[in-house]
């Protein structure tokens, strides 16, 4: 036992290192003079030296502390995806004008991402249904804080309310499903619900609710139409970098820890090769009802988006849309699927977190959220305009960006596992989904700025980022196999 | 057949010597506008020069199409390898170009009308640097579309294209240029959606076995054309299927809009009234053919048998176009819009002699491709000379040219004759190839649409007798006659026309072998 806990401990180091992070964190907060910078340097530090334990991890593929947490090559893919992310808010908030005004605490704001990254490790790795559920908790009650953040803005303050009351009652749906699965199928880890279900279920009611339940649950972390009401407020209200954190980190976190309950449960081939099939897919169909929730997802948010003034919440919007494509992988119940969901999620972070923080940027020097404050942009800022507009049309989909490849994966899988109906709805989508994002590159360089509108510019730090940010959006465009064979590898090793 | 240098083949130069220039015009600072001109103008020269060397060792006896021993000037390369896992084969993307008898004029036509557009735009006053990058970068789109061998690398270029159009049009564009640019992008991109669900389809529905035993899925247009290929089960297998037809349908619309073919032609009017001069070459020159070219590359031997089963609809829509197009022109008082609306009854007769699956019928049609591109590249330049010198589109506002400008008005008799399709100019050959064509398979159709040539000749000569004949009013007294740089954007055009209309016969052969192979590839694995 002392040595199964010895050897959890040793495959547990990166977050370990995170735990650590946080801690220094709070004695440099305490500490260190002009602390802002400082802490923020210490955070920086510390995701560097869990990065280069995680490279350690490669190819493990164990389940450490009782089998309640598995240290896969899947893992290992969103930990990596997941850090990527949270580096870059560290980057971004250090830029940030809008923190550096609006709040005094900037040490604890550095110590609660580290913290909301721990727990989205805990998240993507939970193979036991309370650790899911506890690490879900420890990224969102995390995540309200820091919405919150900038308390002397009013949308701030506003935001986070909003948020923990949506949070609350998606918790309370998750922890509602995850007792009736529990009671069904009387295992409290998702291998176990696997065995309970190749044998067959006879409460087949209460599964079919306990199903529902947790996909309600998920859906509010995913922003999954209809459970999507939160997002918009919350992204418009919160600052750009929490904004963009949300958007893209707990969103991926999000979908990694749905994969892999269903994945390893309910997708099992001996789940749906056994009578229990029956028990299972023609009693819940699951993936009809995600299918379902994806297509709707995907069009209403792309319709919505049209009318957006507010870029942040244009790009809201946008997001909630990338979670129906990136949903539809799952529907599929094949592989293939989700490592086409993997392909994008790790393109979307990129995209995303580009778009974001251009506005970021634009907010700093213009003081603008509107879309109208774009005009001439493309004009006063050639290289932030041009910057844009490829994230945007890399959102949108178009070759020769990464943008284009997370479309192709996705929907050659959803072509392939013979969804046509929903890969037509994902076509339609997307050509919607090129109004909103045009008209931004529109404002910005068919419209020409103002007499009054000088040139705007920007320091060097600021660009380098941005091009770090460019770099694997374009590359990933023309030559984007690593991360498609590191996708399926991930797929392959799953839960062996 | 191979050519290389600098141990790059020559298509990649030909395709890529823009994107090279493109990126030597972003380190010239933008206030030297004439080095970021000839920087453009050396690009697509250099490109020029390529292609006519291509065309004078080309090997006119080579098959192409669906053989790939017979391709010429091959690159091929893997691009993206993934290594097969249990669940899924082996995937591959090749980068792989080659021409045969079908694109071979086509890589001609766009090096040349690009070199011209680069003359043309010589008078480009605002952002020259952004207007030549996005240009630069207009171009490589287009020359690899009409090399690429491989759906993936194809719908990439084809994708390329849309932006900087959208831009040249938005930006550099008249009056309503956003309305117009925003229509252009929605249009192709919607085509591009369809094209990519095919795509992906064919990719799930081609395995080929390679020679170590595995199955790999590819992109690769040759292996897609070869029916034995498709995997038992798949979407797409089968000959006549539902599923089939659908491919057909969807692509049929993709390429169908840029053609632009009745009725999904209402882009086209907007993008070129708005599009300034050299963009309106482009796009009449260049743009359109990617649409029949692309149907006949991909569509018609990937899917023979829709195309045998739809291949009245695409008659009946060609004779639409070549009528209602016409009938259109005629009632336009804006020169730029008469000669859209012609370029659209033009293509008509482009669809229609393709859609005969004769030999002479799709001869006929790709040298209509060519001197469509020539004739009305021509009718854009000569728009465009009179708008810089007045500033006024309107048929109605000029009159008597022909005494003021005599060396203007006789390269543009010589252009609305060809248009008109007058024997002795290129028109006049392709267009009668066509219809001969088209006689054979289809009657009725081909007997009405050659009513259209009595419209074109009204709308023509009615031009004619507006713009150049009659009184010419004071205010045009001062024009001048076209200087240097217009005559040499106007001078190779000229004698391209003249030549092809007295002696076509070099074109026909270059492409002969190849077409006559398609069509009856075609006809046999679509009957």
């Amino acid at each position: 036992m002392a040595e199964h806990i010895i050897e959890s401990i040793y495959r547990f180091l990166p977050e370990i290192a995170l735990v650590v992070t946080l801690v220094a964190a709070i004695v440099a907060d305490l500490v260190l003079r002009e602390r802002n910078r400082h802490v923020a340097w210490v955070v920086l530090a510390g995701l560097a030296v869990t990065a280069i334990l995680l490279v350690g991890q490669r190819g493990w593929n164990v389940s450490i502390f009782s089998d309640t947490l598995a240290v896969d090559p899947f893992a290992v893919f969103f930990k990596a995806v997941l850090l990527v992310a949270g580096l870059f808010i560290v980057l971004f908030s250090m830029k940030s004008r809008e923190l550096e005004h609006n709040s005094t605490r900037i040490g604890e704001y550095y110590m609660l991402i580290t913290g909301v990254i721990f727990g989205m490790f805990l998240m993507v790795g939970a193979t036991n249904l309370l650790l899911m559920y506890l690490a879900f908790e420890l990224t969102s009650i995390s995540s309200y804080v820091l919405a919150g953040f900038t308390k002397t803005l009013r949308r701030s303050a506003e935001a986070s309310m909003k948020y923990i009351i949506f949070g609350a009652v998606s918790s309370g749906f998750l922890i509602y499903g995850i007792s009736l699965l529990v009671g069904v199928t009387g295992a409290v880890d998702i291998y176990g619900v696997r065995n309970a279900l190749q044998a067959g279920v006879e409460q087949t009611a209460a599964l079919y609710v306990g199903v529902i339940m947790i996909i309600v649950g998920f859906s509010y972390k995913i922003t999954a139409v209809p459970f999507h009401f939160w997002a918009p407020d919350v992204y418009q209200g919160a600052p750009v970098t929490i904004t963009t954190f949300l958007a893209t980190a707990s969103k991926v976190a999000g979908f990694a820890m749905m994969i892999r309950f269903f994945r390893i449960s309910f997708m099992d081939s001996g789940v749906l090769a056994a009578p229990g099939f029956e028990g299972v897919v023609a009693v819940v169909p699951w993936h009809l009802i995600l299918a379902v929730l994806a297509a709707v997802t995907m069009l209403a948010a792309n319709l919505m988006a049209l009318w957006q003034e507010n870029i942040k919440r244009l790009l809201a919007y946008s997001s909630i849309a990338h979670a129906g494509f990136i949903l539809m992988g799952l529907a599929l119940v094949t592989d293939e699927g989700i490592s086409a969901m993997m392909i994008y999620l790790a393109i979307y972070l990129f995209m995303n977190m580009g778009a974001f923080y251009v506005v970021m940027l634009v907010a700093n020097k213009l003081d603008t959220e509107d879309v109208a404050g774009y005009q001439g942009l493309g004009h006063r800022s050639p290289f932030l305009g041009v910057a844009m507009a490829i994230f945007l049309v890399a959102l949108a989909g178009f070759p020769p960006t990464a943008g284009f490849i997370a479309k192709v994966y996705i929907f050659g899988a959803t072509i392939s596992a013979g969804m046509i109906w929903l890969v037509a709805l994902a076509g339609l989508a997307t050509v919607i989904s090129l109004f909103y994002y045009i008209r931004v590159v529109r404002n910005m360089f068919l419209v020409e700025p103002a007499e009054t509108d000088g040139p705007v510019r920007y320091d060097v730090s600021s660009l380098a980022i941005l091009v770090l940010l460019l770099v694997p959006v374009l590359l990933l465009g023309v030559y984007f196999s690593p991360i498609v064979a590191w996708a399926k590898h991930a797929v392959t090793m799953f839960g062996m | 057949m191979e050519f290389q240098i600098f141990g790059i083949g020559i298509l990649t130069w030909i395709v890529f010597l823009p994107i090279v220039g493109m990126l030597i015009v972003l380190l010239i600072p933008g206030d030297n506008k004439n080095a970021i001109r000839w920087t453009a103008a050396g690009a697509t020269g250099l490109q020029l020069l390529l292609a006519v060397i291509l065309l004078g060792i080309f090997d006119r006896t080579a098959l192409g199409i669906n053989d790939p021993g017979s391709f010429q000037f091959v690159e091929q390369f893997q691009w993206i390898v993934v290594e097969a896992v249990p669940w899924v084969g082996k995937i591959e993307i090749l980068y792989f170009l080659g021409i045969d008898g079908l694109s071979v004029l086509m890589v001609l036509l766009t090096a040349l009308i690009s070199v011209i557009g680069v003359i043309s735009s010589w008078s480009i006053q605002k952002m020259v640097k952004g207007y030549f990058a996005l240009y630069l970068l207009l171009v490589t789109g287009m020359m690899g579309v009409f090399v690429a061998l491989d759906f993936f690398l194809f719908f990439i270029f084809w994708e390329v294209m849309l932006l900087p159009m959208y831009f040249l049009i938005g930006i550099w564009g008249g009056p309503r240029r956003e309305y117009a640019a925003i229509k252009f992008f929605i249009y192709t991109f919607v085509g591009g959606v369809l094209m990519l669900l095919v795509m992906l389809g064919l990719y799930f529905s081609v395995a080929y076995t390679n020679g170590a035993g595995e199955q790999v899925h590819t992109f690769n247009l040759l292996h897609m054309m070869n029916s034995a290929n498709f995997v038992e089960g798949s979407i797409f297998y089968g000959v006549d299927t539902t599923w089939r037809y659908i491919a057909w349908v969807a692509l049929f619309i993709s390429f169908a809009i840029k053609v632009p073919l009745f009725p999904f032609h209402t882009w086209l009017p907007d993008a070129h009234v708005e599009a300034p001069t050299p963009i309106s070459v482009i796009l009449a020159g260049v743009l359109l053919k990617l649409g029949t070219y692309g149907m006949l590359r991909i569509m018609y031997p990937i899917l023979p048998d829709g195309t045998v089963y739809f291949m009245y609809l695409m008659a009946a829509l060609g004779m639409i176009s070549i009528i209602y197009g016409a009938l259109c022109a005629m009632a336009q008082d804006d020169f730029k819009k008469l000669i859209a609306y012609s370029s659209i009854s033009h293509m008509g007769i482009v669809m229609l002699g393709m859609a005969s699956l004769t030999n002479q019928g799709t001869v006929g049609a790709v040298l209509q491709m060519f001197n469509h591109g020539t004739i009305t590249a021509m009718l854009f330049l000569i728009v465009g000379v009179l708008y810089d010198r007045t500033h006024k589109r309107g048929l109605y506002d000029f009159g008597g040219i022909a005494n003021q400008m005599p060396k203007y008005t006789g390269i543009a008799m010589v252009a609305m004759f060809a248009a008109l399709g007058l024997p002795g100019l290129s028109g006049f050959v392709s267009e009668l190839f066509s219809f001969l064509g088209a006689f054979d398979s289809f009657r009725v159709i081909t007997i009405i649409s050659v009513t259209g040539i009595i419209f074109t000749a009204a709308y023509i000569l009615w031009t004619i007798q507006r713009v150049f004949l009659g009184e010419l009013s004071d205010e045009h007294k001062t024009l001048t006659d076209l200087t240097g740089r217009e005559l040499l954007m106007f001078v190779p055009l000229l004698i391209i026309v003249i030549l092809l209309g007295v002696y076509p016969g070099p074109a026909i052969e270059l492409m002969n072998a190849s077409l006559s192979h398609l069509v009856e590839f075609v006809n046999m694995a679509g009957r």
